[in-house]
């Protein structure tokens, strides 16, 4: 278990956490969405500028542990400048990916977050930023509201 | 240096070997690791006296209560009502009919707010709480001021973690109905200086609820002593099952309230024009109750009651002053609490570590701590912070476990420098 311990928290997790990319409210934003675990306390407010189909720009703010910051941090990255059809592919491996289909492929960039399956109490902290996005997609122009608790 | 007072000076004189032999569950090992079960403010484990007691009730004489004259249901009967006098000890009450069973803390404070409480609010009433509250001592009210136009008031209290109990003071007035405070704060540790506040109340003639849910398993508890109107704890916190608690009242209270729950086992007789209830404790114990889980719940007071809940609380206090004394001396960890009497938990940050990121690392190491806002978010908005890790003692921990929490604690920092 050590192992997987440092697979979880490995470099690429710490570093994100320590520097978090895209740490910004974009502004004019498109979309907006807020991920709150009310029972853990993490929050993260993420902000888009969607045109023509594509994240022109993409960044988050919020309070959150060092899963949750990362994996925030790693979406950013990840999905500045795709279109949202991307994105939204993107999102739906990624959901798989935590849901335990291990075979799906991520995108390179999100490779580290893998880890975190062997740690049932924190896939929810992984997929906060996730499901902020979705909220924010769905939202259409609307602030969207996700928890991944419960 | 540690600041804290312990409760209790002596040494214990506890044999910790032999307390912990009876815990099945702390004989194994987690992530390969010995556990260290550090959560007892969340929910404590259970000596093998309160499994053999469960298990010994559905084995041999498991019945329902207080009906048929069948031979099972006289034992299940006898053994379910002798808790009663088990808890008239524990808490040195003056009777035993004074002792009405719950669910737990939860269901006694919601009890007293809805039975006691409410029928004597008008709008513009006031409800004094502390700023430490639990989520169960502060929701209760809320429901009752929306429903009735009273007004829930807050004593705030210092960074250290303390009450002035000069602002207590000034905070009781004529308006005010109830108090309803916390003994020992489940976030922060702190001992409240609950007799005083009673005296203080009782001065305006407020009645006085004492929640007991982190002081009823750490030290004794005279309800004589405190001068409380109503005291409530749970089972599982006192190293018995869960899903069952335990409401005291002062009888002349308990007697001039009406029913909170209407059912069967609570009534004296029953037409469809009226009902007639039955006289305090099973007034307020409607319906088939956790029969097995109150007998349980005897089980563990009486065997901590016969460890001696003054060595109880003089070992913890070694505990817990040893753990102040390790973890405060860490650089990037900030103790969070740090009134000068305390019980049995210790709250703690880091500077670049978030409490869920301490609590799986910790957890890897076999040390099962809690991290969150421990259903206390306005303890953690009063500091500006969104959550704690918390290590939470019981009689069955020892200084060896200290040091592998801090060993622990000392891992994160090194992971996250």
């Amino acid at each position: 278990m050590a192992d997987d311990l440092f697979k979880l928290y490995q470099d690429v997790i710490l570093e994100h956490n320590r520097k978090p990319r895209n740490y910004v409210a974009v502004d004019p934003a498109t979309h907006r969405g807020h991920g709150y675990n009310p029972l853990c306390g993490d929050s993260i407010e993420l902000t888009l500028d969607v045109r023509d189909g594509v994240i022109h720009a993409i960044g988050f703010q919020g309070e959150s542990c060092a899963i949750a910051t990362a994996s925030a941090s790693l979406l950013t990255d990840t999905l500045q400048g795709c279109s949202v059809d991307e994105a939204e592919a993107i999102t739906a491996r990624f959901r798989a990916v935590m849901d335990g289909q291990d075979e799906e492929d991520l995108p390179a960039g999100l490779e580290p977050l893998r880890g975190v399956r062997r740690f049932p109490s924190r896939i929810k902290c992984a997929r906060l930023a996730w499901a902020s996005l979705e909220a924010a997609l769905a939202g259409d122009g609307e602030d969207g509201a996700a928890s991944t608790e419960g | 240096m540690s600041q804290v007072d312990p409760v209790v000076s002596t040494a214990s004189g506890l044999d910790v070997d032999a307390i912990r032999a009876r815990f099945p569950i702390l004989q194994q090992e987690i992530n390969g690791k010995p556990l260290v079960y550090l959560d007892n403010g969340a929910t404590a484990q259970k000596p093998d006296v309160v499994i053999d007691a469960v298990s010994d009730c559905y084995r041999s004489y498991y019945a329902n209560i207080h009906r048929g004259v069948h031979e099972l249901s006289q034992r299940s009967t006898t053994a379910f009502e002798a808790v009663r006098g088990t808890v008239q000890r524990f808490l040195n009450a003056p009777s035993e009919d004074e002792v009405v069973f719950t669910r737990g803390t939860t269901e006694g404070i919601n009890l007293v707010a809805n039975s006691f409480v409410r029928p004597r609010l008008q709008a513009g009433d006031e409800i004094l709480v502390t700023g430490m509250e639990h989520h169960s001592n502060i929701v209760p009210w809320q429901l009752l001021c929306d429903a009735t136009g009273a007004k829930l008031v807050v004593v705030p209290f210092s960074d250290a973690g303390e009450l002035d109990l000069d602002d207590v003071a000034a905070r009781i007035n004529k308006r005010t109905k109830f108090v309803s405070v916390i003994h020992v704060s489940n976030a922060l540790g702190t001992i409240n200086p609950v007799a005083e506040i009673v005296e203080l109340a009782h001065a305006q003639d407020v009645p006085v609820l004492v929640d007991g849910a982190q002081s009823a398993p750490h030290m004794p508890v005279d309800v004589q002593a405190l001068g409380c109107d109503f005291f409530v704890f749970s089972g599982h916190k006192t190293y018995g099952p869960s899903g069952v608690g335990v409401l005291w009242g002062r009888y002349e209270l308990l007697a001039a309230m009406p029913p909170w729950h209407g059912g069967g086992d609570m009534i004296k007789t029953v037409t469809f024009e009226r009902s007639e209830f039955a006289e305090p404790p099973q007034r307020f114990e409607a319906g088939t109750p956790n029969i097995a889980g109150v007998i349980g719940m005897g089980a563990g007071i009486e065997w901590l009651m016969g460890l001696g809940l003054d060595k109880v609380a003089a070992h913890e206090a070694d505990l817990l002053a040893y753990a102040h004394e390790q973890v405060s001396a860490m650089e990037g960890v900030r103790i969070i609490g740090n009134a000068r009497r305390k019980a049995a938990a210790l709250s703690f940050v880091m500077d670049e570590a978030h409490p869920h990121d301490i609590g799986t690392i910790l957890d890897n190491d076999g040390v099962a701590i809690r991290s969150g806002h421990h259903c206390a978010q306005p303890v953690m908005q009063r500091y500006g912070i969104p959550a704690t890790a918390r290590a939470s003692f019981g009689v069955y921990n020892t200084r060896a476990e200290v040091d592998q929490l801090v060993a622990s604690i000392d891992k994160v920092r090194r992971l996250f420098a």
